[in-house]
């Protein structure tokens, strides 16, 4: 049966060797993977409950399962953790499209982007966060501030690798396009926008790692909801149990993210490329 | 108004760029009759992509006029089918999808001119690579679909800076023959850039040799009845062809 599986596909006997050697390091590394995150875990456990940590500060893992599965019971924690991804979500649609759409007024216009440039570099070099408090004396305390802040983190950026893209666009396709007799909007839907297409998904994914930045931040700040909010609510009753699992569950949210966007870009651009 | 269906007078290019000036071409004087097919001939940097620019309205002349129908040239026009020196296809388009480019800039993608476009690109053997994208196919395919993709949208007026000059020999004397004929069915206006002379004889009613430094026309020849009224690769057999490849090389050898 494992060899079975082990030599699946195999062309030759060699080829069986060669195979199963490649799948059982797969194997291994992934016992391997698994092993290690038992030891940390029971060693967290472990040394709590022999006293070696303080459990105050630090909880334990059983406990913050515990909690978890306490809240999850009573529908708290499902709401917490849609609101953070609903942010999150909103956040860096709205900054990835937002950006590309500022991308393509400054290609539009070489005299505007020539104007625009400094004022980009300096935004670009400003922390974001630090708008923190004009956000909220603006939008008032509540997920606009939140997704204000996501946008803030992600747009600039966006703004400026996209059009880095649009007009690193060999000038020889608009020659061939303009042959044509194509309009400058043309230009660029059919031309420019294609080509910078693989380049506009890869800053989606940057994007998504933004966006948890700020809107957890914005959470710290603001919110009465949210994963953010749970680490700051919790940090100030010092219930450190539920900073811990807040913690985890962003973690492995914002993986699952970046994992969806990743296999998204690879099925559009192989769907571009058949 | 003369009766030349393209007409440069005393046209002159200079690029410009932040630290020089380059003389592409000076003094250019030139009339085409419709249904006339002209041959650019001359040595590398004489200016004969330029011309083909100029022409197209892809950028004006520093000085001079050039008129197409009597008209001033200030931009590309649809009577003009280009097939710039590089084939340039979209590497994310299908070979179809490129073909069809033209059409589409010009919303003529009717379903007559889209299989008018599949049809050329029968002509062409590539039939079979119509879903393919670029990167698939050989330097010489590649040429044939950018060829294809000239004249999908039906010019009248076809400007081909090199359109054979990646192709094998055998299929560069077909397409020779395929795009002669296809000039002469429609009555269209051409003018072809080639570094191969007897290409040049072979194809075309008059050949235009260009000096260089700055670029500018040292002599134009009228390529004898015989060879013209026959199809590229017969012209190749007609008797006064050995003649009057020797006639122009001599004139090109001069130059040296
Ligand atoms: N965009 C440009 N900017 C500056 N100089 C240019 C530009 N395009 C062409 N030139 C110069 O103008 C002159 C004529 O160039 P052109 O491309 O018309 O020559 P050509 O006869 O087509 O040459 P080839 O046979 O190699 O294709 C050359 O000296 C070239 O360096
Ligand atoms: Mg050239």
């Amino acid at each position: 049966m494992m060899n079975r599986y082990l030599t699946k596909g195999a062309k030759s006997e060699e080829h069986g060797i060669f195979l199963s050697k490649l799948r059982l390091n797969y194997i291994y590394i992934r016992i391997t993977q698994l092993l290690l995150l038992i030891f940390l875990l029971g060693t967290w456990e472990l040394t709590v409950k022999l006293k070696l940590i303080d459990e105050f500060l630090f909880s334990r893992p059983s406990k913050i399962w515990d909690l978890f599965i306490e809240m999850l019971t009573t529908g708290e924690l499902q709401h917490h953790i849609y609101v953070t991804l609903l942010e999150t979500v909103v956040g860096f649609i709205l900054g990835t499209l937002l950006g590309t759409i500022l991308a393509t007024l400054i290609w539009a216009s070489p005299f505007i982007s020539k104007v625009l440039e400094p004022y980009l570099v300096v935004l670009n070099g400003m922390p974001k966060v630090a708008l923190g408090p004009i956000f909220i004396v603006t939008f008032g305390s509540g997920y606009t501030s939140i997704i204000a802040m996501a946008l803030a983190i992600s747009i600039i950026i966006t703004t400026i690798v996209i059009y880095g893209s649009f007009k690193e666009v060999d000038p020889n396709y608009l020659k061939l396009a303009r042959t044509f007799g194509a309009k400058k909007h043309q230009i660029f839907f059919k031309v420019i926008l294609p080509a910078s297409f693989p380049t506009i998904i890869a800053t989606l994914k940057v994007n998504v790692g933004l966006s948890w930045v700020g809107v957890i931040v914005g959470e710290f700040l603001v919110s009465k909801a949210g994963l953010g909010y749970l680490i700051i609510y919790g940090f100030q009753v010092f219930n450190l149990t539920l900073v811990m699992m807040s913690l985890f569950i962003i973690s492995i949210a914002a993986t699952l993210m970046y994992q969806a966007v990743a296999l998204l870009e690879s099925k559009i651009l192989s769907i571009r490329n058949r | 108004m003369n009766r030349s269906i393209i007409s440069l007078k005393n046209v002159s290019k200079l690029y410009h760029t932040k630290i020089d000036e380059i003389f592409a071409v000076k003094d250019i004087n030139l009339n085409i009759e419709k249904g006339e097919f002209i041959s650019l001939v001359g040595p590398s940097g004489c200016g004969k992509s330029t011309i083909l620019s100029l022409i197209s309205g892809l950028f004006p002349p520093t000085k001079g006029k050039i008129y197409i129908d009597g008209q001033e040239v200030t931009g590309p026009t649809r009577k003009i089918g280009y097939m710039l020196q590089q084939d340039y296809l979209l590497n994310w388009r299908t070979v179809e999808e490129n073909i069809l480019l033209g059409l589409e800039i010009q919303k003529r993608l009717t379903t007559k001119n889209r299989n008018q476009a599949l049809h050329l690109l029968e002509e062409m053997g590539l039939t079979s690579y119509k879903d393919s994208h670029p990167n698939q196919l050989s330097g010489g395919m590649r040429q044939r679909v950018a060829l294809v993709r000239t004249l999908a949208t039906n010019p009248d007026i076809l400007l081909l800076d090199e359109p054979f000059s990646a192709l094998d020999y055998q299929t560069r004397l077909k397409l020779e023959d395929l795009v002669v004929e296809t000039i002469h069915k429609h009555e269209k206006t051409a003018i072809l850039v080639t570094h191969d002379i007897s290409e040049a004889i072979a194809m075309s009613d008059r050949i235009v040799l260009l000096g260089k430094n700055p670029g500018h026309i040292k002599k134009v020849f009228n390529v004898p009845d015989p060879i013209r009224n026959s199809l590229p690769l017969k012209a190749r057999n007609v008797p006064e062809f050995q003649n009057y490849f020797h006639l122009i090389w001599s004139e090109i050898e001069d130059d040296e």
